[in-house]
C-alpha cells in the first residue's frame, strides 16, 4: 500500500500497532475537514507491527497527550517535503483533563467543575497520582 | 512564625521539620502560660465547615478559637449547608472565606480540603477529608510524643492494630520517619499490616528502621510508645483467626505489666475495647492528655496561620 509523501504537515510514526484511532481521537484533529491518512498494521522492523498518522497542513499537536498515549511514537514535523523537526515524546509531568480519577471516594466525583489533574509518579511504571485523593492509575 | 502565615495545612507533611518544631514550641508555651494567649485572635473569626458529623475534631477548633479570644461560625451536617442545595465546595468556600478569616473543613471526600484552599483567599485546615488525611491529629500525636518523652527522635514506637486501613497510623509513621533514629514495631494481624507504601516510606525516612510482629507481647518491653488502634471483627478472614488473635490487640494492666516504667500509651480516640478500662489509671495512659494536646496545637496552629503568635 502506498501513501504519498506531505509537504507540509505531521508525520506521527511508531505509534503501537492498533492505537492510530485512540491517538487520533485525542489530537482532536478535524477528521472532516483535514487531510489525514491512517495506515494501521504497518511492517516495523522494532516492533513487527505499528501504526502511523500522517497530517497534513497541520504542524502542532498537543505532545503532552500524545506522549501520554504512547510516549514510544516519534512526531515528525514536515516543512518543504522534509522532516524539519523531531519531537521526542516522553511522559508529561503533569496533566489536566486528560485521565479521569475513577476514585468513588474523590472529591472529582462531585466536583463537575474542578480539572482532573494527575502527576507522573513512576515513569518506568507510568503511573501518575490523582492531585486531590492520591489515587494512583496505570497509563 | 511568620513562615505560616497565610498557609494551608491540607497534608500532614504540608510542613516542614523546622517548621513543626516551631508550632510546638508554641504549643508549649500555650501549655504553659495559657492567659498569655486569651486575646491573641480577638477580633478574629473561625469558619467551620463540618459535611460531616464531628463532635471531638469540631470541639477541638471551637475551644481552640473560644480560648484564643476569637469567635466561631459554621455548619455540622450536610443537611445544614448550602450543599443540600446543591452548591460546589468551592463556592461555599469562597463565600464563607469572604466573612471568616479562617476556615476549617471536614468532607467525606477524599481532596476535599485541597479544593477548599484552592478556592479561598483565608487559610485552610483540613479537618479530615474521608479516608485520607487528617493533618491536626498528626500534629497532636507528635506534640504528646515530644511533650512526654521530651524529644522526636530516637524512639522506638509500637503501633498496634488495624495497620491496613488506618490513615492516623499511616500519617504518624510518615511524620515519624523524618525525624532520626526511629525505630517502628509494627503489630498487627496478617491480614492487616500496613501498605506497601508505608514500608517505603520507613526506608525511605531518616535511618529508620521497623519489624513486623503479630503479638504484642513480644515487642511490649522494649517500647517508648505504643500507639493503639481498633481491631474490628469484621476485617479479619475468618472467625477462628479473629478468636486466636484478638486477644493480642487488647491492652490491659497484666500486659501493661510487661512494659517499661516510662513507656506511654497513645490512642487517637474513640476507643472502643482495644484498651481495658483498668489502663486508664495507670501514669502511662495519655490518651486524654493527648486530645488535650490537640486542643493546644490547634490553637498553636490557628495563630500561626492568622500570623497572631506574635
Amino acid at each position: 500500500m502506498e501513501v504519498n509523501s506531505i509537504e507540509r504537515g505531521i508525520v506521527i510514526d511508531h505509534i503501537r500497532a492498533g492505537f492510530a484511532m485512540k491517538v487520533l481521537e485525542y489530537l482532536n484533529i478535524d477528521t472532516g475537514n483535514d487531510t489525514v491518512a491512517v495506515i494501521m498494521n504497518a511492517a516495523s522492523r522494532k516492533h513487527g507491527k505499528k501504526d502511523i498518522i500522517k497530517i497534513e497542513n497541520i504542524t502542532d499537536v498537543d505532545s503532552a497527550a500524545l506522549g501520554l498515549l504512547d510516549h514510544t511514537a516519534t512526531v515528525n514535523i514536515i516543512e518543504d517535503g522534509r522532516i524539519a523537526r523531531k519531537i521526542k515524546l516522553t511522559l508529561p509531568l503533569k496533566v489536566i483533563n486528560v485521565i479521569k480519577c475513577r476514585n468513588p471516594r474523590c472529591v472529582t466525583s462531585v466536583e463537575p467543575a474542578i480539572p482532573h489533574v494527575f502527576h507522573l509518579v513512576d515513569a518506568a511504571k507510568e503511573e501518575y497520582r490523582c492531585e486531590y485523593c492520591d489515587e494512583i492509575v496505570k497509563v | 512564625m511568620a513562615v505560616l502565615q497565610g498557609r494551608d495545612l491540607i497534608e500532614p507533611l504540608d510542613f516542614s521539620v523546622e517548621e513543626l518544631d516551631g508550632l510546638f514550641d508554641l504549643s508549649m508555651r500555650v501549655m504553659d502560660r495559657p492567659g498569655d494567649f486569651a486575646k491573641k485572635c480577638e477580633g478574629k473569626l473561625l469558619a467551620t465547615l463540618f459535611y460531616e458529623p464531628s463532635t471531638r475534631t469540631r470541639f477541638s477548633f471551637e475551644a481552640a478559637m473560644l480560648r484564643l479570644g476569637g469567635k466561631v461560625l459554621g455548619f455540622s451536617g450536610e443537611q445544614n449547608s448550602s450543599a443540600a442545595k446543591g452548591e460546589s465546595i468551592a463556592d461555599t468556600v469562597r463565600t464563607v472565606a469572604c466573612y471568616a478569616d479562617i476556615a476549617v473543613i471536614r468532607h467525606p471526600k477524599e481532596g476535599s480540603a485541597r479544593v477548599a484552599a484552592a478556592s479561598a483567599d483565608v487559610p485552610v485546615i483540613n479537618g479530615g477529608d474521608g479516608g485520607h488525611h487528617h493533618p491536626t491529629q498528626t500534629l497532636t500525636d507528635l506534640l504528646t510524643i515530644r511533650k512526654e518523652k521530651g524529644r522526636l527522635r530516637n524512639l522506638r514506637v509500637g503501633l498496634c492494630g488495624d495497620l491496613k486501613f488506618g490513615r492516623t497510623v499511616h500519617s504518624l509513621i510518615k511524620a515519624l520517619a523524618r525525624y532520626e533514629g526511629m525505630e517502628f514495631y509494627l503489630i498487627s494481624p496478617e491480614e492487616l499490616t500496613v501498605p506497601e507504601y508505608v514500608r517505603k516510606d520507613i526506608k525511605g525516612g531518616n535511618g529508620s528502621r521497623c519489624a513486623e510482629v503479630e503479638r504484642m507481647q513480644d515487642v511490649l518491653p522494649r517500647l517508648d510508645i505504643l500507639y493503639m488502634t481498633r481491631v474490628q471483627k469484621e476485617r479479619f478472614f475468618n472467625e477462628e483467626d479473629y478468636v486466636r488473635l484478638k486477644d493480642s490487640y487488647i491492652l490491659d494492666a497484666e500486659k501493661m505489666g510487661l512494659a517499661s516504667a516510662d513507656m506511654i500509651v497513645m490512642h487517637p480516640l474513640p476507643r472502643v475495647n482495644e484498651i481495658s478500662t483498668e489502663v486508664d489509671a495507670d501514669p502511662r495512659a495519655v490518651y486524654f492528655k493527648q486530645a488535650k494536646n490537640g486542643m493546644y496545637a490547634r490553637m498553636a496552629l490557628i495563630m500561626a496561620l492568622l500570623g497572631a503568635d506574635n
